[in-house]
């Protein structure tokens, strides 16, 4: 499916339109989740790391870089991905498969249109675009809500936590989640996309390549989790 | 013109098309009628190229789709017009957008002119104040002929059109097949039409091409289907008593013995004022 995606369009104008449409679709359409998510993420990892650090030797700036490290590292690109897969995933399959179902697509090709370059290639191009921005947006989410829980609760003040974020910061890390962000993307779109193109049926199996591609997208992401984890975290 | 040579296509072991040839009329109205799984829309697929069959050739002005290069498909493809079963408009686009869409991809006008065509394609298919509706606001007979307006706006050599009539009342489904008719003639295409609706065999089948089971049966015009001694496809078309009576009454009109008193122009402004 990839190798058909690769052909000139035929028309730049409509392939650009459909891109922006659809990093809109992907980009705007997440963001609302995306900002919940982080934000209460970075606020419980505060909390709890707080609980568990009890030795009055360790400083308790230690708190926002370990919140900082957990969410640069961890839980921004890889915990907002496994969401993105079913927000964006299940919303490509059930797209492309409604599309399949009611012949649309058929009648794109019957128009003389490329339908893997103009169905497909968009959609992977704007989440390629789109959601490692989401989770650059979804790491500073999370600390600045990890600094708020700090302060409301009283676990530590705004100003330890914000001494704490620039103590030992590797830039490296934030090249590791950009690079996880980006193969999520490519696995969060392609993937869904792959099912949703080649449904047969109707409804019923509409819904169960949807399921399945998100469940494959979910398990894709843990497994290339680890794969670069091991191979760029030496 | 399109031709078609010994067709042949399986899926596993099931034999859809056997060994199908046949000449498409130019400028003429073109129907494959036959049974459900009689491999009427396997065949349509292979002519438009949706689906490659497994031996044979299929003929545009005597260039073979079945060996083309993807950017030779491409061209003929633009000479193509299909109306699809369920019509297959884009859901999230408005009427206008949806018969635009080919023009935006293919054609280098402005909008102005864009737009211009998409009216006089709306006004063809008897449509008004629809441009800015979505799909799912219109009834099945309007999804219809907005397919067909889609169809045509890029001025195609060739219109297919599968099952036009599914779904649709008697009614709705002649003022379709006059469209069609009219459409074929005024723009001097080639229409093929995939249907078993036994109306539009005997009002639009200039050359009517009958399947069963994967092989060409039978084949002629809507006047020679009247007179056909083929049982298969005596059963197939006049199964009812009221078929085979209304049969008898045709071949009354045709020897001239009776007047012929169906108006379908009184059908097509009766179906236009309810809609509107």
């Amino acid at each position: 499916m990839l190798k058909g995606m690769f052909s000139r369009p035929e028309n730049g104008r409509v392939y650009w339109k459909e891109l922006m449409h659809q990093c809109s679709e992907i980009g705007i359409g997440s963001l609302g989740i995306v900002v919940v998510i982080s934000f209460f993420m970075g606020a419980v990892s505060t909390l709890q790391t707080a609980y568990q650090l009890v030795s009055p030797v360790i400083p308790k700036s230690t708190i926002a870089q370990i919140v900082r490290d957990t969410m640069i590292l961890e839980f921004a690109p890889t915990l907002i991905c496994v969401v993105l897969a079913g927000v964006v995933g299940s919303k490509i399959a059930s797209e492309l498969g409604n599309m399949r179902v009611s012949e649309q697509i058929d009648a794109l090709e019957i128009m003389g249109v490329n339908t893997k370059a103009y169905l497909v290639a968009p959609k992977i191009l704007a989440a390629m675009i789109v959601i490692p921005l989401l989770v650059v947006i979804s790491a500073a989410l999370g600390i600045y809500g990890g600094r708020v829980a700090g302060s409301a609760s009283g676990i530590l003040a705004a100003n330890v936590y914000d001494k704490g974020l620039h103590e030992n910061f590797v830039p490296y890390n934030v090249f590791f989640a950009l690079t996880k962000a980006y193969t999520f993307a490519f696995l969060i779109s392609s993937i869904p996309a792959y099912y949703g193109y080649h449904v047969q049926g109707g409804a019923l199996e509409i819904g169960r390549a949807s399921t399945k591609a998100v469940v494959v997208s979910c398990v894709a992401i843990l497994f290339a989790d680890y794969i670069l984890a091991a191979l760029l975290l030496q | 013109m399109i031709e078609v040579r010994n067709l042949k296509k399986s899926f596993g072991a099931n034999t859809v098309l056997n060994d199908v040839s046949v000449q498409m009329q130019p400028g003429k109205c073109n129907l494959i009628i036959g049974a459900s799984g009689s491999g009427k829309t396997v065949f349509m697929k292979c002519l438009v190229g949706l689906l490659q069959p497994d031996s044979g050739e299929i003929l545009y002005q005597g260039q073979d789709l079945t060996t083309m290069t993807t950017a030779e498909k491409k061209e003929i493809r633009k000479q193509i017009g299909m109306l699809f079963q369920g019509s297959a408009l884009f859901d999230s686009q408005t009427v206008e957008k949806n018969i635009m869409f080919p023009l935006n991809m293919f054609s280098r006008d402005s909008y102005a002119v864009k737009l211009k065509r998409v009216n006089e394609a709306l006004e063809r298919v008897n449509l008004k104040d629809v441009n800015k509706k979505f799909p799912a606001e219109l009834s099945g007979g309007m999804k219809k002929r907005v397919g067909i307006a889609r169809a045509i706006v890029l001025n195609p050599q060739y219109l297919f059109c599968d099952e036009p009539n599914s779904g649709l009342d008697p009614m709705t489904s002649m003022v379709i097949d006059k469209l069609i008719m009219e459409i074929t003639k005024e723009y001097n295409i080639t229409t093929i039409v995939n249907t078993h609706d036994m109306n539009s065999v005997m009002e639009i089948g200039d050359h009517i091409l009958y399947m069963h089971k994967g092989l060409k049966e039978w084949e002629g015009t809507n006047k020679e289907i009247i007179f056909s001694k083929n049982e298969l496809l005596n059963e197939f078309i006049f199964a009812s008593e009221f078929l085979k009576d209304a049969k008898d009454m045709r071949m009354l009109e045709l020897s001239g013995k009776i007047a012929n008193q169906r108006n379908m122009d009184d059908l097509m402004n009766n179906e236009g004022s309810t809609r509107q």
